[in-house]
């Protein structure tokens, strides 16, 4: 996409690289293989959200109708993994080598080679994940959290998503690595740490929580592995081992996960919300703790994932309150979000609808997430449709809608073309209309008391379950629009000029034109 | 004018929306049957309120500033970029609703966990995928049994019409006394399971080579329905729980009769032998 050739701008080499397939092969361009990270996370989010629509149409009326419960269990299950590993995190990484290098003046990655490395090991892991299906026994289906000793009883299946796991974990360790490289070693000179913009903080310390948290993850699941194969018991009681060992080791690397999902898209909306409303982030360092503080306190969390595992009141009354204590600083960010758009300039093109949207809707997930702090109420709705709502509240209008904010905002310097601004908004609106329709009932499914992870259930739940689907459908379709519109912004968009938002202030808008050439900052540009 | 009605209406009808949400409860939890399960509740409800007044709070501001703070209707941006007093303000103000909203949650867990004394103790253990009950102390002692599903394979697969308690129905009850504190031991025999009755309060993981226990005591006679509530394969879908509550002489009967044809059994099967 950034294939721009020429040097009109003043870049002392030229843009020669290979061209047709071995470009995005051999590539160690950042903006190439950001652009991979991103396709390829797309395609994975069709991969993921086909089984999500599976699992909805067999959801949409009771009985079992399409999928035996066994394949449910495997959709439900490749779902989770696929959108987490695939989907939602690549698509982060690929905004972290789109931007960082640009946002702090930097030529590229530190580490080109690696990064070439990071992105190709992607396609692997998922061809693993998804050709399990086709194996005897057929895919994993212990749930994306793959529980001992359900997870042990598994096929080939499971080990191929163990695999899969751990190559995913390598390729997001060397990605995190390269990151923090990045930022620390080749910011422009001038920009100190408390310059540098939001987003490239938030990856710095998203960064910093993978490398802590995803050895973590290759740990337990290779200790699943010689569970299952080498005859070691860690998690099996009868050889002196314990299953709820693995749900804390898991839930160790589990919790912080969620925030690596969220901080990047704390850092995407805090870019654009002072863009579009002209006017400086409210409390740019209080923001910075903030994040910061929401990355140390995920580490001690993890067990109100737990809390109908058993453990003792103390227990349960630190994770607790610990827990409730995240609300603070998230609470902070929300704040300084309303105070950056108070007596603002404000316009609305879709990213800051994207935007505003995913303020409004996470906040409802964070609601939902204190409500499920509270031990006694989470242990009513543990494991039930709340919790399903909780989770994609902030996953699906956090994260994802983040991510499409992000799209949008930087789509015009990635590709010097404008997306139509007529079929952005169309995108926003049935987003978010089919969003809460498929997930604002499953509150009150889960409050109800229908179980997760079941492929039918009591005539009681059926309505809420209909609207949920037909919900869901409406929104897999409007993703396909989204497609669409990428598409034809990269083909036929019209031409973005070099700052196509007023108010944006970063290094790409006020240093580099649209697109951005192939190589930038080759000379960095001085920070005052 | 016009603005400040639509506010009002909007807000009355929220509020209003809210409420009747709070009453039925196709939308909130079953009808509390038991202590622990009341207050869980009552807790619910309080914290739903909070949270609707900050979220009213919040967004108020943030549309109040989308309405009228934006450039086509001609507003000038500020400049302005930090105020630590303000900060400071509403880091403190989330921290103390934060203590208010953990207070109540305090006492009920430390409650939940006191199961000493009970008067009935049962143990529960997950099979894939039913459950096994034996009444281990109290009145009932000795008696032990399995529940399975009994909603007819046709049903599921849509050949006949399905019934009120589709998925929620079990060949045997575990049946307890109204009134009477009942400590559940719960562990499992292959995978992890989790035996939950919500109108109870409880719901407790059964871990396979450990044990864990939970208690309750009913407040009135019925029956309590509930599901597996920790993926266990295949048929996690099709191992419901069910609570009958009885009162104390109706019990003591329930208990006769167990009793009358575990005898039955046991002599027969000695007499096979």
């Amino acid at each position: 996409m950034a294939a721009v050739h020429g040097d009109a701008h003043g870049h002392e080499h030229d843009d020669h690289h290979p061209s047709g397939i071995m470009r995005w092969v051999k590539t160690t361009n950042h903006k190439d293989i950001g652009t991979m990270y991103l396709w390829f996370s797309f395609t994975m989010f069709m991969v993921g959200g086909f089984l999500a629509m599976g699992i909805r149409a067999e959801l949409y009326q009771p009985g079992i109708q399409i999928l035996e419960p066994e394949l449910f269990n495997q959709f439900t299950t490749l779902h989770g993994l696929i959108m987490v590993f695939g989907a939602i995190m690549p698509a982060f990484v690929g905004f972290a080598n789109w931007q960082v290098p640009m946002m702090i003046g930097a030529p590229d990655m530190a580490f080109a080679r690696m990064n070439n490395w990071s992105f190709w090991l992607l396609p692997v892991a998922a061809t693993m994940l998804i050709g399990s299906f086709f194996v005897p026994g057929g895919a994993a289906a212990g749930g994306w959290t793959f529980y001992p000793p359900l997870s042990t009883q598994g096929g080939l299946g499971v080990d191929l998503m163990i695999f899969s796991v751990h190559v995913l974990g390598a390729s997001s360790i060397m990605g995190s690595i390269n990151i923090i490289t990045t930022i620390l070693n080749m910011r422009a000179p001038g920009m100190t740490l408390m310059k540098m913009p939001m987003f490239v903080w938030t990856w710095l310390i998203t960064a910093y929580l993978l490398v802590l948290v995803m050895p973590v993850l290759a740990g337990v699941v290779t200790m699943l592995l010689t569970d299952r194969h080498f005859g070691t018991s860690f998690f099996n009681a009868a050889g002196g081992g314990d299953p709820v060992l693995f749900q804390h080791i898991f839930w160790f690397f589990g919790h912080p996960e969620v925030y690596i999902m969220i901080l990047p898209a704390f850092g995407i909306v805090s870019e654009i919300i002072p863009t579009f409303s002209r006017k400086p982030l409210f409390g740019y360092s209080s923001m910075v703790y903030a994040t910061a503080s929401i990355a140390i306190l995920s580490c001690v969390v993890w067990a109100h994932h737990m809390f109908t595992a058993g453990m003792p009141a103390v227990g349960q009354l630190f994770f607790m309150y610990a827990t409730m204590l995240i609300a603070v600083p998230t609470a902070v960010k929300v704040f300084n979000w309303t105070a950056t758009m108070w007596r603002g300039s404000m316009t609305f093109e879709t990213p800051m609808l994207f935007s505003i949207g995913f303020i409004f809707l996470f906040v409802i997930g964070g609601f939902s997430g204190v409500i499920c702090a509270i031990v006694p109420i989470d242990i009513q709705v543990q494991d039930t449709y709340y919790v399903i709502a909780h989770f994609h509240y902030v996953l699906v209008s956090g994260a994802l809608f983040a991510l499409f904010a992000g799209v949008y905002y930087w789509i015009p310097k990635w590709t010097g073309h404008m997306y139509s601004e007529t079929l952005g908004k169309w995108h926003f609106w049935l987003s978010m209309f089919f969003f809460n329709m498929t997930f604002f009932v499953q509150h009150f499914l889960g409050l109800a008391g229908m179980p997760r992870r079941v492929p039918d259930y009591n005539l009681q739940f059926a309505d809420f379950n209909m609207i949920s689907s037909l919900g869901a459908f409406g929104f897999g379709l409007t993703q396909l629009l989204f497609l669409y519109l990428v598409i034809d912004c990269i083909r036929k968009g019209e031409k973005a000029s070099q700052m196509p938002w007023d108010g944006a202030t970063t290094l790409e808008w006020t240093h580099l034109p649209s697109p951005a050439p192939y190589h930038t900052f080759e000379t960095p540009p001085v920070i005052k | 004018m016009r603005s400040k009605l639509v506010a009002t209406l909007a807000g009355v009808s929220t509020l209003a929306l809210y409420s009747s949400l709070a009453v039925g409860s196709k939308y909130n939890f079953p009808e509390p049957q038991s202590i622990i399960a009341r207050e869980t509740y009552d807790q619910h409800i309080a914290l739903l309120w909070i949270c609707l007044a900050i979220f009213i709070a919040v967004f108020g501001v943030m549309f109040y500033s989308i309405l009228k703070h934006r450039k086509s209707v001609g507003h000038k941006a500020a400049n302005f970029h930090h105020s630590t007093t303000v900060e400071v303000v509403w880091t403190i103000i989330p921290c103390i609703i934060l203590v208010a909203m953990a207070l109540p949650a305090t006492k009920t867990i430390i409650a939940m966990k006191d199961t000493s004394s009970p008067d009935i103790t049962i143990k529960a253990t997950g099979y894939q995928w039913m459950w096994g009950y034996d009444y281990l102390q109290g009145e009932g002692e000795g008696i032990s049994f399995y529940s399975k599903l009994s909603t007819p394979r046709a049903q599921i697969e849509n050949k006949e019409p399905k019934g009120e308690n589709y998925l929620l129905e079990v060949d045997n009850r575990v049946v307890v006394p109204v009134g009477k504190k009942v400590r559940v031991i719960i562990t499992a025999n292959d995978v992890l399971h989790a035996w939950s009755v919500p109108a109870l309060g409880v719901k407790q993981d059964a871990i396979p080579g450990f044990i864990r226990d939970t208690w309750f005591t009913a407040d009135n006679p019925g029956i309590y329905r509930g599901q597996c509530s920790e993926l266990c394969g295949k048929d996690h879908g099709y191992m419901p729980i069910v609570v009958e509550v009885m009162a104390a002489n109706d019990y003591a009967q329930w208990v006769a009769e167990q009793t009358k044809s575990a005898t039955i059994k046991t002599s027969m099967h000695i007499e096979n032998k």
